[in-house]
């Protein structure tokens, strides 16, 4: 490593990048110390355990994130606009396509989804927080110094290149000699452990903390997608730990398990990759399917068509993600039975992902619909989604497989399942929980024009991919020559692209014109939902539910408002807490200089940081941490500061 | 002195140390290819149904189904991780 190489140099935009980096870095302190807020920032957020509060910081770090992706992505468009373009050279084109991929799934689709579900989860089984609150705090600060690591590395050191599947031998030692894919072994190994923890932590919630008399038949569509999540996050995330611990050790302590010769494999690693990487797809989509399924039930007014046969094809889902991942490479010379097999398999994820688009279909027949903002997002996923799918089948056929395999046809397909599956979803979810969490409506006439810049852009940013690929435009290019004929449909996805930013940018700007002008929301059920949740007050103490509520049915809380009748019988009782904590932002922290150190390889720093995160551990394990209680008198100013004089 | 004294997990961690012994005759002795491989699945399954049952509880709890749920997935995800790799790059991989 010699010192030249530490910063990135020679890249106007790159200088700008590291300008703005290091105003931001003086103006947060600056602005804090201004406004007195140190205080206040530690004390009720860098050491919250509240899953409330970690919810919310999740979605604040998965909207920056989106937006550095976002970024990555008009870069792409606007190099490849028009033929011979010379905005972006091959090697910070390769670094932009690479840390998009990587930003927009474990950064950004990822945290949204675990900060939904950190939000919401805990609210609709009727629970005070999550099983472990400290762990959940750990596994935040884990993903976010995993976020923030991989983020330094456009500026020191320089981005992984390989792109974000990182297939061996590109991604070894001798082909990417730059520490760009040590950074992408570590920050995502960072990051991973903390979805691991999230995703233990959610399955025993929601296992042990239900409501008394939720049955599991009788959990709301979103918390049973979570479950199933949580249980393929146990299931797929360590296969990915193994993987990038691998990668690490052939790059930079000289073993051979991907390598070309000595009895190593490099395909191995596309192997191992795809076993994590196609549930990954699963992991960040049914989630959104259940958000879905809530904001359907809610805005068509009526239950959810088919219930069980939801749950069961989400079961089904959650089998068959473990069966399919080699149709990511069809093209690497298997022999026929291998590619027939895996063709089949994922054939057959159709028909549970078909059973439930009829369901959401068979719930809006003779609804009473309300267009509403999440409901737009919801009734726009279904028609753009199917087209997502039946490419998708398209594909999953070996043989022809061999023509689309790579090409931009691949690229429009995967971005028409993960944007309306996932990034819709997590948009949807968003307008409809926000007055849950913060007490008041995003507004909805910015909210529509946000999502039919969106919707619009959208297709008219991928859909001509589809025709790019078919016309044999590969992935990753990042020029061509005007006789190749690419030059006007790329110049029409780049029109989308801008389109796409005004959206979001709306998107951004009615979260601040809301929290100015929006009126503020007083009974706690702005959308006359179904769900436990919606039975609180907004915005939310932070005991969740003053009374344990009692549920003897799905919906219960739709039936107790129709019935009026109240969930909540007894006496206010001494409520016991959690205590906040500081331990899980230092470990983060010290997380976050063992996993530079490792990057660069100064073995004396990384062993000090490594002997940082043992103490933290030790500390944790001789600590004495018994929570505290809330007494009745404070519940009862609570709940009638909340609730007013009707409680 | 029976309640101070835990009989089952003393014997149970003597037998996995133990356990863990018979296992290093593999690669100790000079043994066929089968007859190793059949040594070390064995050690491994009696010791993980000892981690299980005597220091886990595993058929202790209330929830007991929910736990053999989770370990028949678990164990449903590695024989497929495994096989289907095999099955993918070595016996279905065409060579040719």
């Amino acid at each position: 490593m010699k010192w030249d190489e530490f910063f990135v140099t020679g890249e106007p935009m790159i200088y700008a990048a590291m300008v703005s980096i290091v105003l931001v870095s003086i103006a947060i302190p600056a602005g804090l110390t201004y406004f007195k807020k140190w205080g206040y920032l530690w004390n009720n957020w860098l050491t919250t355990v509240d899953h409330k509060k970690i919810g919310i910081m999740y979605i604040i770090a998965a909207l920056l994130m989106l937006f550095r992706g976002g970024v990555d992505a008009l870069l792409m468009r606007a190099q490849t606009a028009i033929p011979e373009n010379g905005l972006l050279d091959g090697q910070h084109y390769n670094e932009i396509f690479t840390t998009h991929g990587i930003i927009m799934i474990l950064f950004m689709a990822m945290p949204f989804i675990i900060g939904l579900m950190n939000v919401v989860v805990p609210l609709q089984i009727g629970a005070r927080d999550v099983a472990f609150p400290r762990l959940n705090a750990i596994s935040f600060w884990l993903f976010f110094f995993g976020a923030m690591l991989l983020n330094i590395s456009f500026v020191i050191g320089g981005s992984p290149d390989a792109g974000w599947s990182a297939y061996f031998p590109l991604a070894s030692l001798e082909f990417s000699p730059t520490v760009g894919n040590n950074y992408y072994s570590l920050a995502l190994q960072i990051a991973g452990i903390g979805t691991l923890m999230t995703g233990i932590n959610f399955l025993v919630t929601i296992l042990k903390m239900r409501a008394p008399g939720m049955k599991l038949m009788k959990m709301p569509m979103f918390t049973w997608s979570i479950l199933i999540t949580s249980v393929i996050i146990i299931f797929a995330f360590p296969v990915l730990t193994v993987a990038l611990a691998l990668m690490m050790l052939d790059r930079q302590f000289g073993t051979q398990f991907f390598a070309m010769q000595n009895g190593g494999m490099d395909m191995l690693w596309a192997n191992l990759f795809w076993v994590w990487g196609h549930p990954e797809v699963y992991i960040v989509i049914l989630p959104a399917f259940g958000i879905y399924s809530e904001i359907i039930a809610t805005f068509a007014r009526k239950n959810l068509y088919g219930y069980k046969s939801m749950v069961y094809s989400m079961i089904a889902i959650s089998l068959l993600s473990f069966l399919v991942w080699v149709h990511h490479f069809y093209t690497m010379g298997h022999g026929v039975m291998v590619n027939s097999v895996f063709s089949i398999t994922t054939m057959a994820i159709a028909i549970p992902t078909g059973v439930k688009i009829f369901n959401w279909l068979f719930t809006l027949r003779r609804g009473k619909i309300s267009f509403t903002t999440p409901m737009l997002y919801a009734l726009a996923f279904i028609p753009i989604f199917t087209i997502g799918g039946v490419t998708g089948v398209m594909l999953a056929m070996a043989s022809a497989d061999y023509q689309y395999h790579n090409t931009m046809f691949l690229v429009a397909h995967f971005h028409y399942v993960l944007i309306p599956g996932t990034v819709f979803g997590v948009i949807a979810g968003f307008h409809y929980w926000f007055p849950k969490v913060f007490g008041f409506k995003l507004n909805e006439r910015l909210g529509k024009w946000a999502f039919w810049f969106i919707t619009i852009s959208f297709n008219v940013t991928f859909f001509p991919l589809f025709i790019l690929g078919l016309n044999g435009m590969t992935r990753r290019m990042y020029t061509y020559s005007a006789s190749t004929g690419y030059g006007p449909l790329n110049m029409l996805s780049m029109v989308g692209a801008v389109g796409l930013t005004i959206g979001f940018i709306l998107l951004v700007y009615n979260i601040y014109w809301s929290t100015r002008y929006e009126p503020r929301e007083v009974t706690g059920d702005p959308w006359d939902a179904r769900s436990l949740e919606w039975s609180t007050p907004s915005p939310l103490p932070e005991y969740n539910f003053a009374i344990t509520p009692a549920v003897d049915e799905l919906d219960a809380f739709w039936f107790a408002k129709k019935t009026n009748k109240s969930l909540f019988e007894g006496e206010y009782e001494p409520i016991h807490m959690p205590n906040n904590s500081g331990l899980p932002f230092i470990m983060g922290i010290a997380f976050f200089f063992f996993g530079f150190f490792m990057v660069f390889s100064w073995w004396i720093p990384a062993v000090v940081a490594g002997l940082v995160i043992l103490g933290t551990m030790a500390y944790r394990t001789f600590e004495q941490d018994h929570g505290h209680y809330i007494s009745v008198e404070e519940i009862e100013r609570t709940e009638n500061a909340l609730r007013g004089e009707n409680s | 002195m029976k309640r101070l004294f835990p009989v089952p997990h003393v014997i149970g961690f003597a037998s996995s140390l133990l356990l863990s012994l018979i296992a290093l005759v593999v690669i100790k002795f000079d043994l066929t290819f089968a007859m190793g491989m059949t040594i070390l699945g064995v050690t491994a399954l009696v010791q993980a149904g000892l981690q299980l049952f005597l220091f886990m509880h595993v058929s202790e709890n209330e929830d007991k189904k929910t736990l053999f749920t989770n370990i028949g997935y678990a164990l449903f995800v590695g024989l497929v991780t495994i096989f289907g790799t095999l099955f993918a790059m070595m016996w279905g991989y065409n060579m040719g």
